[in-house]
């Protein structure tokens, strides 16, 4: 009797035990990434404080915080940010959906292969800063310029991704859906996409890290608002602690849109049987 | 009835693999094709089931001439061949987007019931075995009901103990409906087990040999001596089939790609 009470009034405590501890190494395990960055920002502020170095030219992260906040504070930073991530998400989707239907049908129809693919791969080879002159001649120096630009980074990560992850599709799986007479349509609805949507979400991915790339790059040349300019701004008048700033937000935008994509596309891949997979449920 | 007549492929690259190949299969008969690599038989299954067309010849069923896929021709794989990415219900349920969705998951329910995993409707195919992933692949081909299911080398990929168990499994299954079934092997036991008839086949090109029925009483003994029996005449018929080759010295021709490199011996 005295046994039995025991054993009921001890298993609560050796069952949550455990599991609130599963639970804190589960809050901790992101943590460990900050170690590092955090890390180094201490020592800086540290070394400054102590007179070490004047950061005049690295200023310490105590000023960085200040500018970033007298930025926000202003609304100078939510208008920068917006004016570059307008421009960011514009060409993104121009240049993801021009990569998704060309990169499908490149890899649908072996003709059309032959046909397109060698001239965009040649004009891949070209540096896309290099199109810059020609595109304001042509669009002008506002936001169809840099939209493009963007588009133009943005599409060749997305088509090459595409292409190749339909081109290389299993033959047997597509023999499954031959022999279920699934149409054209169906056909690439219910079996290619799918097969391909790990590939997608990887080239997704790269494609917004060219477009943030791009964005910089056509805030550069004469933009009176955007990250970009804030940047070249911070240069001329000799604040280094704005470029901070400004390059901390860029760093801030540029994770949180890739952690949205990876958020919007992990449900739809939990089917995957892969050694990243298995990594995770571990 | 399923008529195959005078069928012949010669590939692209030149490689006869199929030569004049006739046969006539009654409608709930169980045919069995053995034959050593490269005679063929794979190509003739993709042949009947519309994926491939043959260069001569031409297959029918019930007067029907098959060109392409038919939704009354099913197909059993060496490999599962399941779609990652759908759970074992929504593989199963893949040929039957047509149905109205109540009596697809109906249907659905009932075929994977049928093949005794009913604990595994939902779970993604990387949880499963290779025995049951094969039962999910026989339960998504029947569970459209096709009159003619062909099977190739469906049972290859699996250790003994599961092989014997699925054989059993699909002649359970097999007596629901009584589809007609034609079954490439290079199993000699399971082609006894399984069929009611065994053709063999001679390679280079693939060649219709001889035509053996065997006839045996069902559930069958794989102890008795008529299995024994049946299956010293499944396997002189294989030995003549290979000596021919043996005497003809044959120029090697490339295997084509999908078919099994192993050998039925």
């Amino acid at each position: 009797m005295s046994l039995a009470l025991m054993t009921a009034t001890a298993e609560p405590a050796t069952a949550t035990q455990p599991q609130r501890r599963r639970h804190l190494a589960r809050l901790a395990r992101p943590l460990l990434g900050l170690i590092l960055p955090i890390g180094l920002a201490l020592f800086w502020e540290i070394a400054v404080r102590m007179g070490l170095s004047n950061g005049r030219l690295v200023p310490p992260p105590s000023v960085i915080f200040n500018t970033f906040a007298e930025l926000a504070r202003s609304g100078d930073l939510q208008q920068h940010s917006l004016a570059t991530m307008w421009r960011v998400f514009a060409g993104f989707a121009c240049g993801v959906a021009a990569g998704t239907i060309l990169g499908a049908l490149a890899g649908y129809s072996a003709l059309l292969l032959r046909v397109v693919d060698p001239t965009l791969q040649a004009l891949r080879s070209i540096p896309s800063i290099a199109w810059v002159p020609l595109f304001i001649l042509w669009f002008g120096i506002f936001e169809a310029s840099k939209v493009i630009l963007i588009a133009v980074g943005v599409f060749f990560p997305v088509y090459l991704g595409v292409m190749g992850a339909v081109v290389s599709v299993d033959r047997k799986i597509v023999e499954v859906g031959r022999v279920f007479r699934l149409s054209g349509f169906e056909m690439i609805s219910r079996i290619l996409l799918p097969a391909v949507l790990p590939a997608y979400v990887i080239s997704l991915r790269a494609g917004l890290g060219l477009g943030w790339m791009f964005v910089v790059a056509a805030e550069f040349l004469g933009a009176s608002t955007g990250l970009g300019f804030l940047l070249i701004d911070g240069q001329q008048l000799g604040k280094p602690a704005q470029i901070v700033a400004a390059i901390v937000a860029f760093a801030i935008l540029g994770k949180l849109t890739d952690w949205l994509v990876v958020a919007v596309t992990n449900p739809l891949l939990r089917w995957e049987d892969s050694f990243g997979a298995r990594q995770q449920e571990a | 009835m399923l008529t195959i007549d005078r069928v012949g492929k010669t590939y692209a690259n030149g490689v006869h693999a199929l030569d004049r190949v006739s046969l006539n299969v009654e409608i709930g008969e169980i045919v069995a094709v053995v034959g050593g690599s490269g005679c063929g038989k794979s190509t003739l299954l993709r042949a009947i089931s519309g994926l491939d067309t043959p260069t001569q010849g031409s297959v029918t069923l019930n007067r029907e001439t098959i060109l392409a896929p038919h939704e009354k021709i099913g197909m059993i794989f060496q490999e599962p061949r399941l779609l990652p990415w759908l759970t074992v219900a929504g593989n199963v349920g893949f040929g039957l987007n047509h149905v109205p969705k109540a009596e697809r998951v109906r249907r659905v329910a009932e075929a994977i019931d049928r093949v005794g995993l009913t604990d595994k409707a939902n779970v993604w195919p990387r949880e499963l075995s290779g025995g049951q992933a094969q039962r999910v692949a026989i339960a998504r081909a029947l569970v459209t009901r096709p009159e003619v299911l062909l099977l190739d080398e469906p049972f290859s990929a699996l250790d003994a103990f599961t092989r014997v168990d699925l054989q059993d499994h699909l002649l359970d299954l097999w007596a629901d409906t009584k589809p007609t079934l034609i079954v490439v092997t290079h199993d000699v036991e399971e082609a006894i087990v399984l069929a009611d008839r065994v053709v063999v086949m001679r390679p280079r090109p693939g060649r219709v040999l001889e035509d053996i029925v065997t006839n045996l009483p069902r559930p069958r003994d794989r102890q008795s001596a008529a299995f024994d029996f049946a299956k010293r005449r499944v396997m002189a018929a294989l030995d003549r089939s290979l000596e021919r080759i043996a005497e003809k010295k044959p120029a090697r021709e490339p295997e084509k790609a999908g078919q099994a490199t192993s050998h039925w011996w």
